[in-house]
């Protein structure tokens, strides 16, 4: 396996150069050579090329021996968090997606159901567009637990075979689905943004972002089955309720060795604090260094509570220590997409950036013009927070009446 | 420029500059503001090994000298002057020990220094003896085995701070600057107290306390070189020290202007950035030649030093006058270019210019040092 | 106590800069670093073997230069460093890398916990911790916010695990592999006298003919998934700025934000 360039092909034009997001090639006497040891041979520089000069060269086995035994994999499977017997949105927009991509390959949309006595919750998938739930209702699988949840899902995926499962990029669900994916040999694509389907060849598209957001990567899963992603909150829409549709619950059940967990789950901890969780927030007002002192967040939070959103934070407030780590948004806290994301007396650090530059409005508010995040901001009040904040806050309880 | 530093050199300067862009730049604006001793900072530092870079390897030390001392104190004080004070300060109490301690007075202060589990300070200067140094009034009455000291130093730096304190006393007040000596006393010592905590202009970051003494009781041990060569022991300890406050003005200096060029680059008036201005421009060219004439001056002096040279007071008197001068000159510079924004307290270069300020005026005055050189200079010429 | 850290060489990502021409990522010139949240492992490595005494080891896959960063943590106290270098990796993904890694692993002899950071921040993929969990059939804790309690006795650890709306207590036998996050620690700078060991240090380095892996696992033949295109995300639309008294400007908000908001 190995990529090459072609000599007589290569005109030393730069074109693969710049491309290169690896910053791995290098013309050399009027040709592009390549920097083995930094490619992650991506390809972007093969599509990139004019001239046809540079190619893959694959030989593999299993190239020639899978594709046969793909055909046997059908249907989209959408994995059904539940925390507490209740089903997390971002399964439903899941289902949402998994309706459309199930459509377009002509398959059936199945709902995954772990946990215990959640058989209502599965009729709710089937209202959510699912034509058949597999459930496996047991108190072993209450509350998620690494290797119970794995074995389970490996044991349903080798016995149903499907083309795609799709997962909520949540902490129960990197975690999940990442050693399900090495057990079973499957291809796996985190934090996809974007899924289509490939007609042609009956491929699911992944799309994520990657290097902080800076560059997109499209994925494909070519000779391995099922083609499994793992889906960021807030990005697909959700599935609307039709009470009248139908569908299937196939219930199944393992043995005792199949739920059986190395690791123990001693206590669940709620933060009372953490009153909206932040990644599944609509609305989020965020406070920075610009608050001066701890105390002013109330500020945020008097913001948030007039608009029902959640309190986020930016690395310099968190490690100031104004607030918890769980509400630091960016590169080393959270990633949040959500529709209106509102920063006040945050500069706007890269790092911040990354966290929360994909929210549909985002809104700044800072003392200094040249505040980077004013370059992000779809609107931007150049002011002061402490005088701008609480009249905003009485605004909003207005319209809203809260 | 390169200045040939070697591998240990640039270990020393990368490490300081990352603790000062990491752990210093955030704070020195609270410590600044609040005029509290950062003790979190000196943690690091002491955890970096950064004391130890001018103290001998049998010492705990690493094995360098005052190059060494230069290019870490200029790291950190481009992120605050005051800050970087707890070590440069420290190196400046630990010299006399280094120069005329005994093996016995090494072994006992040295280890703890050089790893930063204790800090030092130098105590010289008095109400009635600043520049004067020989008209100190502190007087050490043998009694014995011991020294009883009487009098009050002034605005020691590190002062309360520091465990180690070396302090020149007179034990003949009739001889003058001869009838000096230099001690070495622990804090705690039953008779050795603190005065309050100066409210300075600038450095706020640095602890500058009176040290009051009465009828405080040390062992003779505590000598350091002989009754009467407490004069040499400062100004021998000023020769090597002087480096190391040039080296801090280089970096306030350099720290000013690397902000302010960031600043220049955004600010735009008349719909362009300030920095396309020609007025600036040469600004900004000035100020760059300046700090790096001095910082080729100061690691001059500082290998000089570091190669054992003898007659070293002219020339380190030449890099702290001219590094000092300079930075003073520069950061009024870089306020300047910062408009009104620079003389608000909520941007961060008006702190540089502050603290500069102080670079001119202690450990010498530049009056002193212009002293100390024309009178070497004189001195030579008439041979 | 034998813990392992396995680190990975990335990108600087705040330094990556689009040129506005090209549409591309201006990759010259940005330094790599160690991924961030590594140091977070590296650092909790450090305090256990402070702690309980014993070695840490840290780990990387990558090209001949991660070498840098594995010095870099030797320079913060870690024992030993190890480079897991091939060609035969090339175009890995996080199957084929946490493959790899696990065979290094089995190489090293006997452990007691295996650290990764949370995710890498080039990837962002969070896959090759529970990766390696899985191929070395050893129980895992991912979001590991603390450490609550080691007992090398009776060989397990209890440890608060970061969740959405809180955090779990959960416990493991050793040995285990644990994904840490930031609020874990704060971690050390190195010291003078560690960046000297570190530059003498000697780096192990092993290939893939050192460990017993299937050849036809390994790199791209490993790796089911494959990068068909990447493309640089459409730049956000020039945003308005508001003018007005704190009053004008919370009233035109509230009116533009409605429909978003109700």
């Amino acid at each position: 396996m190995s990529i090459r360039v072609i000599d007589e092909k290569c005109g030393g034009c730069k074109l693969c150069v710049k491309t290169c997001p690896f910053g791995c090639i290098e013309v050399v006497n009027k040709k592009a050579v390549i920097d083995l040891d930094k490619c992650n041979l991506c390809g972007a520089c093969i599509e990139s090329c004019k001239f046809d000069a540079i190619v893959l060269t694959k030989i593999s086995p299993s190239d020639i021996d899978f594709p046969k035994k793909l055909e046997q994999y059908k249907d989209v499977w959408v994995f059904c968090e539940q925390r507490n017997g209740i089903i997390q949105s971002v399964a439903h927009e899941l289902l949402g997606k998994g309706r459309e991509l199930a459509d377009t390959l002509g398959v059936d949309l199945c709902g995954i159901l772990l946990g215990e006595d959640v058989k209502g919750e599965a009729q709710n998938i089937i209202h959510r567009g699912a034509n058949k739930v597999y459930l496996v209702d047991s108190p072993k699988l209450k509350h998620y637990q690494s290797e119970p949840y794995s074995k389970v899902l490996m044991k349903l995926i080798k016995e149903y075979k499907p083309e795609i499962v799709l997962c909520g990029a949540t902490s129960v669900g990197r975690s999940l689905i990442s050693r399900v994916a090495i057990g079973i040999h499957a291809g796996l694509t985190a934090d996809c943004t974007g899924l289509e389907i490939d007609k042609e060849n009956r491929l699911l598209l992944q799309t994520r972002p990657a290097f902080g957001g800076n560059i997109m990567a499209t994925i494909i899963c070519p000779n391995h089955r099922p083609q499994m992603s793992t889906v960021r909150h807030k990005v697909m829409k959700e599935a609307q309720v039709n009470n009248h549709h139908k569908g299937k619950v196939i219930e199944v059940n393992y043995g005792d060795d199949v739920y059986s967990s190395r690791t123990k789950l001693l206590d669940i901890v709620e933060e009372i604090e953490e009153t909206v969780n932040l990644t599944e927030a609509d609305i989020i007002v965020s406070g920075g260094r610009g608050l001066q002192k701890p105390e002013n967040f109330y500020l945020i939070e008097g913001l948030a509570k007039a608009l029902g959103g959640a309190v986020g934070a930016s690395r310099a407030a968190v490690d100031a220590g104004w607030k918890t780590y769980s509400h630091q948004v960016g590169q080393t806290g959270k990633t949040v997409c959500p529709k209106v994301y509102i920063a006040c007396g945050i500069s706007g650090q890269i790092q911040h950036l990354v966290g929360m530059q994909s929210s549909d409005v985002i809104v700044a508010i800072n003392k200094d013009p040249h505040a980077p995040i004013f370059n992000v901001a779809t609107y931007g009040i150049v002011g002061d927070l402490f005088e701008i904040l609480p009249e905003l806050t009485k605004k909003f309880k207005e319209v809203l009446k809260r | 420029m390169d200045y040939l530093l070697t591998e240990e050199q640039i270990m020393i300067r990368d490490l300081a500059r990352q603790i000062a862009k990491e752990k210093i730049k955030p704070v020195a604006a609270k410590y600044d503001a609040e005029g509290i001793f950062p003790w979190d900072i000196v943690k690091i530092l002491s955890e970096s090994d950064l004391f130890g870079i001018y103290i001998e390897e049998k010492y705990g030390g690493t094995g360098g000298g005052s190059m060494e001392l230069v290019l870490a104190t200029e790291e950190l004080s481009k992120a605050c002057g005051g800050i970087s004070l707890a070590l440069a300060a420290t190196a400046l109490g630990t010299y006399p020990i280094i120069l005329f301690g005994t093996e016995e007075q090494k072994m006992k202060y040295l280890p703890d220094l050089a790893k930063g589990k204790k800090l030092a300070a130098f105590a010289l200067t008095e109400a009635g003896a600043g520049s004067d140094a020989g008209a100190v009034a502190t007087t050490a009455t043998k009694k014995g085995d011991h020294y009883i000291l009487n009098g009050t130093k002034q605005w020691i730096t590190n002062g309360g701070e520091a465990e180690v304190y070396t302090v020149v006393a007179s034990v003949d007040r009739t001889k003058g600057a001869r009838g000096a000596a230099c001690f070495i006393v622990e804090k705690g010592t039953p008779g050795f107290e603190f005065g309050k905590k100066e409210d300075k202009m600038g450095i706020r970051a640095s602890a500058t306390r009176e040290l009051v003494f009465t009828d405080c009781k040390i062992p003779k041990e505590n000598l350091l070189g002989k009754e009467g060569a407490g004069f040499i022991v400062a100004m021998k300890t000023f020769d090597q020290s002087r480096p190391g406050v040039a080296s801090q003005a280089l970096g306030i200096a350099q720290g000013a202007l690397d902000l302010t060029v960031e600043y220049v680059k955004e600010r735009k008036q008349f719909g362009k950035t300030i920095s396309s201005f020609q007025g600036v421009q040469f600004m900004l060219a000035d100020m760059a030649t300046q700090i790096e004439a001095a910082r080729a001056l100061i690691y001059a002096t500082a290998r000089m030093l570091d190669s054992g040279a003898k007659k070293i007071s002219k020339d380190s008197a030449i890099a702290k006058l001219f590094a000092s001068d300079m930075a003073m000159k520069v950061t009024t510079d870089c306020v300047q270019l910062f408009g009104g924004y620079g003389y608000m307290r909520d941007y961060p270069i008006e702190k540089y210019m502050r603290d500069a300020k102080i670079t001119q005026i202690y450990e010498g005055t530049n009056q002193i040092q212009r002293s100390v050189i024309a009178s070497n200079l004189i001195k030579e010429k008439s041979k | 106590m034998n813990i392992i850290v396995c680190i990975k060489q990335v990108p600087d990502t705040t330094e990556v800069r689009i040129d506005p021409e090209t549409n591309t990522l201006i990759r010259s010139g940005v330094a790599c670093i160690v991924n961030p949240f590594d140091m977070y492992a590296v650092e909790e490595a450090i305090r256990l073997k402070e702690k309980f005494g014993g070695k840490v080891t840290v780990i990387t896959m990558g090209p001949p230069q991660a070498e840098e960063a594995l010095r870099e943590t030797i320079s913060l106290g870690a024992d030993e460093a190890v480079l897991i270098s091939d060609r035969a990796f090339a175009g890995s993904d996080t199957w084929a890398t946490s493959y790899t890694l696990s065979g290094a692993i089995r190489t090293l002899g006997d452990y007691d916990v295996i650290i990764c950071g949370k995710q890498a921040i080039d990837g962002d993929t969070a896959q090759v911790g529970p990766g390696i969990s899985a191929h070395l059939d050893i129980p895992q804790i991912t979001y590991v916010k603390k450490i609550e309690e080691v007992d090398m006795e009776k060989k397990y650890m209890r440890a608060e695990r970061m969740t959405e709306e809180g955090y779990e207590i959960v416990e493991s036998p050793l040995p285990c592999l644990i994904t840490v996050v930031k609020e874990i620690n704060e971690p050390r700078l190195p010291s003078l006298k560690g960046k000297m060991r570190a530059k003498k240090a000697e780096i192990k380095k092993i290939g893939a003919k050192d460990m017993d892996l299937d050849p036809g696992l390994l790199g791209l033949n490993g790796s089911p998934t494959k990068v068909v295109k990447i493309f640089t995300p459409a730049p956000r639309e020039k945003g308005q700025v508001i003018e007005g008294d704190p009053k004008e400007i919370s009233e035109k908000l509230v009116e533009l934000l409605k429909s978003d908001i109700l």
